[in-house]
């Protein structure tokens, strides 16, 4: 039922920005599995999924992204949605292994010295 | 592990680094100088943990805000993929900041010496959570120029803490910066402590 001409109508109210993550993830925001942090790194595997593997356009855009290992971050900032929507996309690919994930350095792991070792020859070679 | 699988391809694993500083301070210049690619954005919803940021808005218990992040990528070899975020110059998105220094390798404040006092905040905060941290003063044209001891007697940082002149537009500067960053942390976390 729409607002009569007298009551102020609703149907504006709604940013379409808000609506897009919603719709994309058909209301889910949390993945079905795991915890996608926000530089999480995928990786599309296996073969190319069919037409008829009902997946929505949103999750063959992320396939195509991830054949490079890409965060959470940076497929959110390409897909131009936000991060919490990419994780329950991600969720479907994975429970699907269509991607594998990475979790990044963790603060437990801060004090390997092969990974400073590795990080600052890497920045010296930039 | 959440994610193991028995016959998982390769992956790298990403660390951060923050960039943080007052507004205008140049973090996303400095993220752009050194990224592989142009300064993305992100948007993040987050939960207010309620700290009493906010105190007009304290009614609801929990809220949720959506803050922008830009961050650029640099990769390191087949192993690392070093990520650097901006953080946001709001004070009242400092829960974000908790979320996004969880796990990081280190912080770079970003100083403008025409308005230093806008980066005791971060300064405050990296003390007060541990997580290392250099200071770079940033040096616009036209801005006075201080001696670095004058700088650090000003922020009342403590002698260990590097602290270094930068050009946040360049790339070759930016970089020296990270380095700084990297061998100090190394410096405090890396085993044996204090080597």
């Amino acid at each position: 039922m729409r607002g009569g001409t007298d009551g102020p109508t609703d149907e504006h109210w709604v940013d379409p920005e808000i609506i897009r993550p919603y719709v994309v993830t058909r209301g889910r925001t949390q993945p079905a599995h795991g915890r996608f942090d926000l530089i999480s790194m995928a990786l599309a595997v296996g073969p190319p999924p069919g037409p008829d593997a009902g997946l929505d356009p949103e999750h063959l855009r992320i396939l195509q992204l991830c054949r490079e290992p890409k965060s959470v971050a940076e497929i959110a900032a390409y897909l131009d949605l936000p991060a919490g929507t990419i994780r329950v996309l991600l969720g479907d690919l994975f429970d699907r292994e269509l991607v594998s994930a990475q979790e990044p350095q963790s603060e437990v792991d801060m004090h390997d010295m092969k990974m400073y070792r590795a990080v600052l020859d890497g920045l010296r070679s930039l | 592990m959440v994610f193991a699988r028995s016959e998982r391809p390769r992956l790298p694993t990403a660390i951060k680094i923050l960039v943080a500083g007052g507004f205008g301070a140049g973090k996303t210049t400095m993220v752009g100088a050194v990224s592989e690619t142009r300064p993305l954005r992100t948007e993040e919803v987050l939960t207010d943990r309620g700290i009493g940021v906010d105190d007009l808005t304290s009614v609801e218990a929990k809220r949720t805000t959506t803050v922008a992040m830009d961050f650029g990528r640099i990769t390191l070899g087949n192993d690392y993929v070093l990520y650097l975020f901006g953080t946001p110059g709001q004070e009242r998105f400092w829960f974000v900041w908790d979320e996004l220094a969880e796990g990081s390798l280190g912080a770079v404040i970003l100083a403008d010496t025409r308005r230093l006092a806008d980066c005791f905040p971060s300064v405050d905060y990296f003390e007060r959570r541990g997580t290392p941290f250099v200071v770079a003063v940033n040096c616009f044209e036209g801005a006075p120029t201080f001696e670095l001891e004058e700088v650090r007697l000003a922020l009342q940082l403590s002698p260990s803490i590097p602290i270094i002149m930068c050009d946040a537009r360049k790339r070759e500067s930016s970089r020296e910066v990270l380095i700084t960053l990297v061998k100090h942390s190394a410096r405090l976390r890396a085993e044996p402590v204090g080597s």
